[in-house]
């Protein structure tokens, strides 16, 4: 499983992280950022691939994936 | 916050000024990335002109010229002559860069000076309000052409090859992964290099130029619009070349001819001559 975080002091509800997960972990929600629109919220997160894509693809660095323990030890 | 962004960005300065979705944070990124790749954040040092992309250094955690609209070149040469120890990185709009800053372009890149310039192509003045640029593709309305732009837009990357840059590439936001690569490319070549990105001014351009504003959109049409060169193949009809376009190692870089010369004259650096 993956430890996806999204910040809301960060994230203005652009939405690319919806469209470019190639498994579709981000999903709309109703909770607010602290700029005031729509955040995303991370489900599913037993399918992360760890490509990396969101973290670079978002222009404010407000996702992180990393690894969790068990993650790493497989 | 993510751990790369959290390491290289200025927290205090957040939120960054760059509307939702703006390609400017992705080029942002992509430059943090190169930097930790090469682990030369001490090395560092950024110059910039007046737009929106001109304020993605402004954030970084290291030392940062935000000059006059269109000057950046000039005065990273400054720079880079004072201190040829920094690696210096120019992030420069398409403005920027080719309309008022067109000149210094073309005289940097023929001096061959050791600095890398990222040039984030949006094709408008974002900052303004969405006035055409020289990158502003034919036929196009915006805020100055009303009526569609009648100029054919300046190829950046070409420009700058047939100057006499020395290092040459075009990416898109779409393509982070290659981008990074050229950024820390560029870094690492001795001479001038030039790294054009096609970014998405979601706000600005969207709707006038593209006919879409929503960021996504935007980068699947940057991928659909360019093409990667193969050796020998079919150049795709009006498409643009993406990739790397030039890599020349033979020329030779200014800084080394300057200080040279006061070696030879047997000036001390920073000694005035008179
Ligand atoms: C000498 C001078 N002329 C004009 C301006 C107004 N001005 C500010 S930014 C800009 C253009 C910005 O376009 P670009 O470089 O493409 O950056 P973008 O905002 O699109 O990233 C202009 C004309 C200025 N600040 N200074
Ligand atoms: S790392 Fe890749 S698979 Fe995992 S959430 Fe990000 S984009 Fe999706
Ligand atoms: S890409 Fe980043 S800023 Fe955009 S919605 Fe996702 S987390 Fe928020
Ligand atoms: S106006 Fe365009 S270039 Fe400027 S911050 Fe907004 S989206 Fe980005
Ligand atoms: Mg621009």
């Amino acid at each position: 499983m993956a430890d996806i975080t999204i910040d809301k002091a960060c994230c203005k509800g652009c939405d690319i992280c919806l469209s470019i997960c190639p498994k579709k972990i981000f999903v709309r929600s109703k909770k607010r950022n602290d700029y005031g629109t729509n955040m995303p919220e991370a489900v599913n997160r037993d399918a992360c691939l760890f490509c990396g894509m969101c973290e670079r693809l978002c222009p404010d660095g407000a996702i992180s994936v990393r690894k969790t323990e068990e993650e790493k030890e497989k | 916050m993510n751990e790369l962004y959290e390491k290289y960005i200025k927290k205090e300065s957040l939120p960054t000024l760059f509307c939702p979705g703006c390609g400017n944070g992705i080029v942002q990124f992509a430059a943090i990335k190169a930097f930790e790749k090469l682990g030369i954040k001490d090395e560092l040092a950024c110059v910039s002109g007046i737009g929106c992309s001109s304020w993605i250094p402004c954030y970084f955690k290291m030392d940062v010229m935000h000059t006059m609209h269109g000057r950046a070149l000039p005065f990273a040469e400054g720079l880079k002559l004072a201190r040829p120890d920094k690696k210096i990185l120019i992030f420069t709009g398409d403005g920027d860069c080719l309309a008022i800053g067109g000149n210094h372009l073309i005289h940097a890149a023929s001096r061959n000076i050791d600095l890398t310039v990222i040039e984030i192509n949006n094709y408008i003045y974002g900052m303004t309000g969405g006035q055409k640029s020289p990158a502003t593709p034919e036929g196009a309305v915006t805020k100055t052409s009303p009526f569609g732009s009648y100029d054919e837009p300046i190829d950046g990357c070409s420009l700058v090859a047939a100057a006499g840059g020395t290092y040459v590439a075009r990416w898109t936001t779409a393509h982070p992964l290659q981008l990074e690569k050229a950024i820390a490319e560029g870094i690492e070549h001795k001479g001038f290099s030039f790294i054009e990105v096609l970014t998405q001014c979601p706000v600005q351009a969207g709707n006038n130029i593209f006919g879409e504003k929503s960021p996504v959109a935007m980068m699947a049409r940057y991928k659909e619009m360019t093409y990667i060169y193969k050796e020998g193949m079919e150049i795709p009809e009006g498409k643009v070349r993406i990739g790397r376009i030039k890599h020349d190692t033979s020329r030779k870089e200014y800084t080394d001819k300057v200080l040279q010369k006061l070696e030879e004259k047997n000036i001390k650096k920073g000694q005035s001559n008179g």
